[in-house]
């Protein structure tokens, strides 16, 4: 198969498995954007994982625990599907802890309270579902599989991120008031979570039907679904420009888009801190992996 | 990594086991715990094969290089066939099948 | 409090902080497939504390949540070996998990014989779900039994297996106390 055979094979629908021929570009290009969403889930614990410890009554303990041993479970399956492409797991570890590799930026930031468990578990992790559900069309088959195992994982989150926000809007006024804070401060980076607009055509992601879906279209979608969800509950969004028009469209305070590059490449917030717990950890249980795994690939 | 063991698992009894994915483990004992735990904690699965991936031998060529179909279903096209039998016969007016 | 209640509590304590303490591990195992297992695990740990708590909630008319957290620290009767913080050291970790896992068992077994037939419903389920742990224990046991630092580790912990303080905390239970409960404590009487 030629590099355009291979173009229109999966641009009409055409699954490719691991061990069939593929353009070296587009092993590249598959390798690098799963080996970001491993990362991105691994990186997800680090901000909810102190709130588990935090959880204000056993159930909330209980679900705040199976929400994130899922996102360290969706890690293991994504970071199996890398290595089966060519790259051993120890190797995309070492990239992310030494700042070689990236993570989405909701992930750089911190968390304050309670009112960010359920906002995360509610908004963010929705804007996650809406890309995650586009890529169970993955030419990718590998890829496509554990997508659709993610997903049904991932159904309960948003349950319980909304149990969570609803219980608090159902209570006091200083737990309303974690939720509105919690809202103001996520609204920058998940306005900037899916991306900038880049055109479906000139995205290789979309190209190479790695990605089924354009970076508009998702946060689109994601509006679509949840600003009303937001509003229903006589929460704001600090955006005065966020409405919906005439064609059905939202419009919105442009996103500050160098700030997401700016994030993602390695300068956010928590990023130096988080990436340091884990080389921490790393080096402290390194001794385990060399009695328990045999030595890297 | 050290071994490297498939799992296939079944959703319901009666259904044909799937491949679910892989998990990386030292051994057989610690390959069936995290089997469990990737496969089977929300209850997802009721069975589960667990088989190193050395085990598992893949068989993807087939040679059919003279098309053989007359033990297929494809190999017997009867559409023609029959509307000429009908016809011969009178009993259909209608172009069906 | 019923011969039940001070019977129970320590044990619900015991799993209670256990499962806080193992949960500090989620995200940072040593490698993902564990940090999965180990996970289950604390969970397992905290579900028991809960059904262990509503129990004697039941008797005194309160709710587990509130036998859970809204004690002082003093009340508490948790073992001193499960209060020690022990992240990031696995070895440590395992060497606890073991220890306890064949401490607990025994306890157990006492539950499962009891005439209460709550106690022994509860503790034969309890039991049941103890048998992984005890498969997962035993199986880092058999590989980590020639690293020095898991022998060392062991014969640390053994002696506090043995201890019966459970009034007297160790110096880091204040400060976990003082985690597990700030959420809580930060509206008092509110509904999470």
């Amino acid at each position: 198969m030629t590099e355009q055979e291979f173009l229109e094979y999966v641009q009409s629908g055409g699954q490719v498995e691991t061990d069939d021929w593929m353009p070296d570009d587009y092993r590249a290009k598959l390798i690098k954007f799963i080996e970001m969403h491993g990362n991105s889930e691994l990186m997800g614990v680090l901000p909810e994982r102190e709130w588990i410890l935090r959880a204000p009554t056993l159930q909330r303990k209980l679900a705040l625990t199976a929400k994130v041993q899922d996102e360290v479970g969706h890690a293991q399956l994504i970071y199996r599907v890398v290595e089966d492409l060519g790259k051993p797991r120890e190797a995309c570890l070492e990239d992310l802890v030494s700042g070689n590799s990236k993570f989405h930026n909701v992930f750089h930031y911190p968390t304050k309270t309670w009112g960010d468990v359920g906002v995360i578990a509610w908004l963010v992790d929705a804007a996650a579902i809406i890309s995650q559900k586009a890529l169970l069309k993955c030419s990718y088959a590998p890829y496509a599989r554990i997508m659709k195992k993610i997903c049904w994982e991932e159904s309960f989150h948003i349950l319980h991120g909304r149990d969570v926000i609803l219980t608090m809007m159902n209570g006091t006024d200083e737990q309303r008031e974690l939720v509105q804070e919690a809202v103001n401060r996520w609204w920058g980076p998940l306005m900037q979570f899916h991306g900038n607009p880049i055109a479906k055509e000139d995205d290789p992601m979309f190209v190479w039907r790695i990605k089924s879906q354009g970076n508009e279209e998702a946060r689109q979608q994601f509006l679509d679904g949840y600003v009303p969800q937001i509003w229903e509950l006589g929460l704001t969004v600090p955006d005065p420009k966020l409405e919906k028009n005439g064609e059905g469209v939202w419009e919105y305070t442009e996103p500050d888009w160098a700030e997401l590059k700016h994030v993602v490449t390695g300068h956010g917030p928590r990023t130096a801190e988080r990436l340091e717990l884990r080389r921490g950890t790393r080096r402290e249980t390194e001794w385990v992996r060399r009695a328990v795994l045999a030595e890297a690939a | 990594m050290s071994g490297v063991y498939e799992v296939f698992r079944q959703e319901r009894k009666g259904q044909a086991f799937a491949h679910a994915g892989s998990v990386a483990a030292p051994n057989a004992a610690f390959a069936e715990a995290y089997a469990r735990e990737q496969y089977g904690r929300r209850g997802e699965s009721v069975a589960l094969w667990v088989v190193p991936r050395d085990a598992v031998m893949q068989i993807e060529e087939f040679v059919d290089e003279l098309q053989r179909n007359y033990h297929r279903v494809d190999g017997y096209p009867l559409k023609e066939k029959l509307k000429e039998a009908r016809e011969r016969a009178g009993t259909t007016a209608s172009a069906d099948s | 409090m019923s011969e039940r209640a001070q019977l129970l509590l320590p044990i619900a304590d015991d799993e209670l902080v256990l499962g806080w303490r193992n949960s500090e591990w989620t995200g940072i195992a040593p490698f993902l497939e564990e940090d999965v297992a180990f996970s289950s695990i604390a969970q397992n740990e905290i579900g028991h504390a809960r059904a262990l708590y509503q129990l004697v909630a039941d008797e005194l008319g309160t709710t587990a949540d509130e036998l859970a957290f809204d004690r002082s620290p003093e009340e508490y009767r948790c073992s001193r070996l499960v209060q020690l913080r022990l992240v990031p050291d696995w070895a440590r970790t395992i060497a606890r998990h073991y220890l306890y896992e064949t401490a607990d068992a025994r306890r157990v077994d006492e539950l499962k014989a009891s005439d209460d037939p709550e106690v022994a419903g509860l503790a034969a389920k309890i039991d049941r779900e103890e048998a992984y742990h005890r498969m997962h224990a035993q199986m880092w046991f058999d590989r980590l039994r020639d690293e020095p630092r898991f022998v060392e580790a062991v014969e640390e912990l053994q002696p506090l297996l043995a201890s019966e303080e459970r009034e007297e905390h160790t110096p880091e239970f204040a400060e976990l106390w003082e985690e597990m409960t700030m959420v809580r404590r930060s509206v008092v009487g509110a509904t999470w």
